[in-house]
């Protein structure tokens, strides 16, 4: 237990919300009004609604009538992929469940595209993939993995991709706020965001869909979100979306930042023990994230002890948690389950100080050293 | 005796703040909690005596039920209810996915050895195994100080270490279970339980306002529901259940059976045989597919031969000694005078002062000194002694029975 509270370090889970967010979300949950009524009280609330998207659409480069709000980055990945109604599916192996779940349900057929030692999709495979599916296939890439932070050339697998003649979706909900997103640069066909990965609140996400692009609704209804989302819309969530998207920007310039003090972590974490392995260290990765390993120590006892000693990180995705084997991410970048298996992630962002890093390295330590030890007594105990 | 203990108002009103774990005050321990009453309870006690506690959950199968998906995660009623009681008590608590684990080391041996034609207990190799393994390794690696269950059983320091005894309520004593627990694990191990009678548990859980308090006592065997053993082995062994014949001693075959792994021995019911006198299974000869079956006196044995044999925290008898003890061979068996002679290979011959009805293979042979659980060992097969065999001749011509 930390007497001086505890550390927060697991923000692609979901990140701690800004003051700001709460004040949008509670001044418009103070609204009488449904935002499709005629009156004021309406109007009142869908100006509310309307303001947010537009912030949000600055956030990402769209148009704000591209913008289809959803209950979160899993519902937007089901609108695209069930929505787009092409036949066969071509993703990386290292999407998100959200993805990869619903593609193997959805899908005639199913392609899964490998990726390299760092988690870099392998071109090869998508031209060979499209080569056999082309005009009858959804491709779905994540822009940035929520393990290791890897981004993936989204632009070039895009251009590829429709010049095949496929719909291209992007899984960009660990992107905002920690990279620029622009979903005009990227080409995509659909991007899937999340409100609460960069500090709104959660229950709140929306999928862009390209203007001129006609696909079905997952949830059908009163018309709502040109069609495209039934159901009256979750006004306080969005406002609190706009206000983090407005605030975004503020994360972006303390990327850098970050970085430092990520890299930092990881090249002091390698100097108390030269066997951490840090992955998709050599590629383009987003500047908060790290997923590396405590040699020897399984992902959850680590996860474990460091929550008890008041640090909070987590291992693979949150469901995942306790298994004794490699994530499906890092089993994609080649890695044993006795590698893999000892990995975590520590995911940094807005509210993270130095003073926190310092001690999630005591704490990683302490808990190194403790085991280590138990193993030394364990051996000298056999051997004697 | 006992139940005078249980009457006697001195132990039904002893104060919680007796729990006393011998660990410093604000020890950390890690709790087992299953999500039933008596897991609940420990843990609630332990955290109100003062200790820092850590509720570990251990997913072991996948509950059943339409609402189960695969890579579905925290399914089942009785987590949910671990993790309410946690955030009642404002403990820590993790829930960890062992289902791989409980299957590999429990099920496919509780399935084999039906399959062999034994009855197995899959409790006590979840114990050896699992929690007392896995977890209470996972407890040492997190720095507690003790890993402490819900278990009826007493661990009383003794001269020489740890020792285990029965429970103080005799009618929930689960130490037959624990057999198999080293010493070194015993030495981590608390068992908070072991002093209180049941019903002052469940009043415990009332009155620290668990949601549990009014749960059922949880099935025999955790993943088998409502004692459907046959078709839990069904699923993990498909095709495995052969039928074949049910025999008398001499091999004439009296009936048909849908499968070995339906009869247990000792069993009188399910045989579908109309005879003159009440018939019994004897044996279960999985080579053969054959349930031998006889009359109850023809059930009688008083000739145990065990496994190696596992002592905690007292010596084996010497080779060619012998020493007298209260048998178990069953949990429901309350125990006879016995005396017990290691081999020259760590297994042991027990032989019983009276006889008794057999026991499958696969039970375990647990040996008592008076309330001491001196150590145990898996019954490989039972006999007859000379006299008992002379003595039951008229009436249990023949025995080919003791097989395996």
């Amino acid at each position: 237990m930390s007497e001086a509270g505890p550390i927060y370090l697991d923000y692609n889970a979901t990140a701690p919300v800004k003051p700001a967010v709460v004040d949008a979300v509670a001044e418009t949950m103070l609204l009488a009004g449904n935002p499709s009524s005629v009156h004021g009280f309406g109007r009142d609330v869908r100006r509310r609604i309307e303001d947010a998207r537009e912030r949000i659409a600055a956030l990402l480069g769209c148009a704000p009538p591209e913008l289809v709000f959803t209950a979160g980055g899993t519902e937007a990945n089901n609108t695209a992929l069930r929505g787009a109604g092409r036949r066969a599916l071509i993703v990386s192996a290292i999407e998100h469940p959200a993805i990869l779940r619903t593609a193997e349900v959805v899908a005639d057929d199913l392609v899964v595209l490998p990726v390299d030692g760092e988690g870099v999709l392998d071109l090869g495979a998508l031209d060979a993939a499209l080569a056999a599916h082309g005009a009858d296939a959804l491709v779905s890439v994540m822009l940035a993995n929520n393990e290791t932070g890897v981004i993936q050339p989204v632009a070039e697998i895009a251009a590829r991709a429709q010049a095949a003649g496929a719909l291209v979706h992007c899984d960009a909900v660990q992107a905002p706020g920690r990279i620029p997103v622009s979903f005009a640069a990227l080409g995509v066909d659909m991007m899937s965001i999340a409100a609460h990965k960069f500090a709104g609140p959660k229950g709140i996400g929306a999928l862009v869909v390209r203007a001129g692009l006609d696909i079905a609704p997952l949830v059908t209804g009163g018309g709502q979100e040109r069609g495209l989302r039934g159901g009256t819309e979750n006004a306080a969530g969005i406002a609190g979306f706009g206000a983090a998207a407005a605030l975004a920007a503020d994360d972006l310039a303390r990327a850098g930042e970050i970085a430092v003090m990520r890299d930092g972590m990881e090249a002091r974490l390698r100097e108390t023990e030269p066997d951490v392995v840090v992955f998709s260290a050599g590629a383009p990765r987003l500047p908060n994230t790290s997923c590396l390993t405590m040699p020897g120590v399984q992902s959850e006892t680590q996860v474990m002890g460091l929550d008890l000693a008041g640090v909070a990180v987590s291992a693979g995705s949150a469901c995942s948690s306790g298994k004794v084997e490699a994530s499906h991410v890092l089993r994609a970048l080649g890695a044993s389950d006795a590698v893999g298996g000892c990995a975590i992630r520590v995911s940094m962002g807005w509210a993270t100080t130095e003073d926190e890093i310092e001690r999630f390295l005591g704490a990683w330590r302490a808990l190194y050293a403790g085991l280590t030890n138990r193993w030394k007594a364990g051996v000298s105990a056999a051997a004697g | 005796m006992l139940a005078r203990r249980l009457r006697d108002p001195i132990v039904r009103a002893m104060p919680l703040s007796s729990i006393d774990l011998g660990l410093g005050r604000g020890a950390c321990v890690v709790v087992a909690m299953s999500g039933g009453v008596d897991s609940s309870v420990t843990a609630a006690l332990l955290a109100e005596a003062g200790y820092e506690v850590v509720g570990v959950t251990l997913q072991l199968y996948a509950a059943g039920g339409p609402r189960r998906r695969p890579g579905a995660c925290c399914a089942g009623e009785d987590i949910y209810d671990a993790r309410r009681v946690a955030d009642r008590l404002g403990i820590r608590h993790y829930v960890l996915d062992y289902e791989q684990r409980f299957r590999e080391a429990v099920m496919d041996d509780f399935a084999d050895s039906y399959l062999r034609g034994e009855t197995p207990i899959p409790c006590v190799r979840c114990n050896e195994r699992v929690k007392f393994r896995d977890l209470l390794d996972l407890a040492r690696d997190l720095g507690a100080d003790a890993l402490a269950t819900g278990h009826y059983a007493r661990r009383v320091e003794g001269t020489a270490g740890p020792e285990l005894h029965r429970a103080l309520d005799g009618t929930r004593d689960q130490s037959y279970f624990l057999f198999a627990t080293t010493q070194e694990q015993l030495a981590f191990l608390r068992f908070p339980l072991g002093t209180l009678p049941k019903a002052q548990v469940r009043a415990e859980a009332a009155r620290l306002g668990l949601a549990v308090a009014e749960k059922p006592d949880s099935q025999d065997i955790c993943f088998v529901p409502e004692g459907r053993y046959a078709g839990v082995i069904e699923r993990l062994r498909p095709g495995a259940a052969e039928p074949g014949a049910i025999v008398d001693r001499e091999g004439r075959v009296l009936g048909r059976h849908r499968g070995i792994i339906h009869f247990t021995v000792g069993q009188r019911r399910g045989l579908g045989i109309a005879w003159p006198e009440p018939l019994y299974v004897l044996a279960v000869d999985a080579a053969r597919r054959e349930v031998v079956v006889g009359p109850r006196a023809a059930l009688l044995r008083d000739r145990v031969r065990t496994g190696p044999l596992a002592w905690i925290g007292t010596d084996a008898p010497a080779l060619g000694e012998e020493r007298a003890v209260t048998a178990r061979l069953r949990s429901s068996h309350p125990g006879a005078p016995a005396r017990v002679t290691p081999a020259a290979d760590g297994s042991a011959t027990v032989s019983l002062e009276e006889p008794e009805p057999a026991t499958a293979p696969g039970q375990a042979c647990v040996l008592y000194e008076g309330e001491r659980l001196l150590g145990g060992g898996w019954i490989g097969g039972t006999g007859q002694s000379d006299a008992l065999a002379a003595a039951s001749r008229d009436t249990a011509p023949a025995a080919h029975v003791a097989a395996a």
